[in-house]
């Protein structure tokens, strides 16, 4: 009697009985090991499903989803595949499903919905064009942001610490900047001779405008002592706005910088779809105009991939001149 | 080789410390309701070497007279001379520290205490480990400001300050903001650098006490616009005690200039 009531009463006895038989369920350790196979799954439904159409590069979606399943298998191996596993599961999943109610089954309206072999097909057999297209649309949106931007911060700065500069620029600011810059797009294209200058003058404006708002307000936020202390040691007005106001106003000029980059891609795409002849917006505008709607998610797949790619840099940068801030907002 | 002093050196500047003539000295603020008179006749000399602390009630002037000496303001009368020359600009030589740290967030500690050096585009790393050793900050070289405690932060003014080599140091109430024990370790710190490093002191403070025991000499003002009660020389024949029963007297004597003029404006 003494033996059972000993057994049942003391707790450490219950609780290694439980561990030792329950098996456990490690999320973790489930998606590191199954994302490969997702994908492996998936590439067996391409390759041995027959298409409901003639579709061309079935055979290559399938290598390429068979591919990207054995290097999952491998990162999780080694132990690299932690973080990014659950997404990677979907992923594969994901397209997976869309080979097979497109592809496989054809459920959706042709030609709008295309399978993913058509937008492959389009990747393997017109990357030179996208690739152009795309170095054509980073060189306009070079030459209007980064000018517009420079241009802005001056501006932002004399507007910060010139009475003079507040008085004449501020109203013409308050009148054109909350104009949306795609307005002045016909304007543009009569004033200017090419629409190429246009484009860019454009996207400077679209630039431009947050940027030198949020220097302004950055600039004029400095505190007073800020430029005493270094008026005591003998700094002169170029040391205040280069070394004190700058640095100061930084954390507010990234936000312009930010918000004229969305602004910049906007009129990237609005004057290249309607005036400029090159760049990705050109090259969406054309597909669509032939009914290639592959080729038109190719560009705006090629498009998106473009924008992330230079905001992650743009917030990259900021995160190492920003780096003295206790913490920031991550992209 | 001439002797190297044990501080730090910067052979450009004369070392001397500064004497100051204020002679009836006028100011005002103007502002949108009209001008307000803060400064009113003043006049006070201030011999090289001597370590003043200037007492009055809370906003009668006394950070402003700091501001006309180290010539980030320019006084509507009277004339302001620096051993003899008027102050027209700010200079390096007359060196100003607020109550905020007013540090540069974006720059380390090590950059901030650079600054002088950098605004007159000075090379001088030799200097910069100098002063960060005098105020004992060596382990947090590269710290950001945000990482440091309030009486660390002020430790950097201190030695931002002490780098340019200032021939006369302004403080306006630089250990206002600090807790007591910190204010009590400050106080010995300032104390031992002006012994050491050889510049003349103007303090505002609102602490009779710490007056007492940092100053050679307390100049004690009246409620706005400022003008001098009392200007009371203190010679310590040795380093003063708190406990003191002369340092009793005295801090009850500038309380009854004080509550005198406090209770007729």
């Amino acid at each position: 009697m003494s033996d059972a009531q000993t057994s049942l009463g003391d707790p450490r006895a219950l609780e290694t009985h439980v561990q030792t038989t329950k098996i456990r369920f490690r999320p973790a350790q489930f998606w590191r090991w199954a994302a490969g196979p997702a994908w492996l799954l998936a590439a067996l439904v391409t390759w041995k499903w027959p298409d409901a159409d003639d579709f061309p590069a079935t055979n290559q979606f399938a290598v390429f989803q068979m591919v990207i399943g054995l290097v999952l298998i491998a990162l999780a191996a080694t132990g690299r595949l932690k973080d990014r596993a659950p997404w990677a599961f979907v992923l594969g999943l994901g397209l997976g499903a869309w080979e097979l109610i497109q592809a496989k089954l054809l459920l959706l309206p042709r030609p709008f919905f295309g399978t993913p072999q058509d937008l492959l097909d389009v990747f393997l057999t017109d990357w030179k064009r996208l690739g152009d297209s795309l170095f054509h649309s980073l060189l306009l949106l070079a030459g209007g942001y980064v000018p517009g931007s420079i241009l802005g911060i001056i501006v932002g700065v004399a507007l910060g610490r010139s009475h003079h500069v507040r008085y004449w620029v501020r109203p013409v600011m308050r009148v054109i900047g909350p104009l949306p810059p795609a307005a002045l797009l016909p304007l543009a294209f009569v004033v200017i001779p090419s629409t190429r200058w246009a484009g860019e003058a454009l996207m400077a404006l679209a630039a431009g405008f947050p940027v030198a708002v949020l220097t302004w307000s950055g600039v004029s936020a400095v505190d007073p002592a800020y430029y005493d202390v270094a008026r005591t040691m003998g700094a002169k007005n170029r040391f205040l706005v280069l070394r004190v106001a700058l640095p100061a106003a930084t954390p507010q000029i990234f936000v312009g910088l930010f918000m004229g980059l969305g602004a910049s891609f906007a009129m990237l795409v609005v004057a290249e779809m309607l005036g400029v002849k090159s760049g990705l917006g050109f090259y969406m505008q054309w597909a669509q105009g032939w009914a290639a709607y592959p080729n038109m998610y190719a560009a705006l797949f090629v498009m998106s991939l473009m924008c992330t790619t230079l905001m992650t840099v743009l917030f990259k940068v900021r995160d190492h001149l920003l780096k003295w801030q206790k913490d920031g907002l991550k992209w | 080789m001439a002797e190297r002093r044990p501080q730090m050196v910067n052979s450009t500047h004369p070392e001397a410390p500064l004497g100051l003539t204020l002679s009836h000295i006028h100011h005002s603020y103007h502002m949108p309701s009209g001008s307000r008179l803060v400064l009113d006749d003043v006049s006070l000399d201030v011999e090289p070497g001597e370590f003043v602390a200037l007492i009055g009630p809370s906003g009668c002037g006394k950070s402003t007279l700091l501001r006309l000496v180290a010539g980030l303001e320019s006084p509507d009368a009277g004339t302001l001379l620096a051993d003899g020359t008027p102050v027209t600009e700010p200079d390096p030589s007359r060196i100003i520290m607020f109550q905020d740290p007013t540090l540069y967030p974006w720059r380390t500690v090590r950059g901030n205490i650079s600054l002088g050096l950098d605004i007159r585009g000075e090379k001088d790393p030799e200097a910069i480990d100098a002063a960060i050793r005098l105020v004992g900050l060596e382990e947090f070289a590269a710290a950001w400001p945000h990482q440091l405690s309030g009486g660390m932060a002020q430790r950097v003014a201190l030695a931002r300050a002490l780098i340019n080599n200032p021939r006369l140091l302004l403080l306006d109430e630089p250990l206002g903001k600090l807790d007591s024990l910190t204010r009590l370790a400050m106080q010995a710190e300032l104390y031992r650098l002006w012994k050491s490093q050889g510049f003349t002191a103007l303090m505002v403070t609102h602490d009779i006490e710490e007056a007492l025991l940092l100053a050679t000499r307390v100049i004690v003002f009246s409620p706005r616009p400022a003008r001098i009660l009392a200007n009371i020389p203190l010679d310590w024949p040795s380093t003063p005690h708190r406990e003191d029963p002369r340092l009793q007297e005295l801090r009850a004597e500038i309380l009854r200039h004080l509550e005198a003029v406090m209770a007729v404006g």
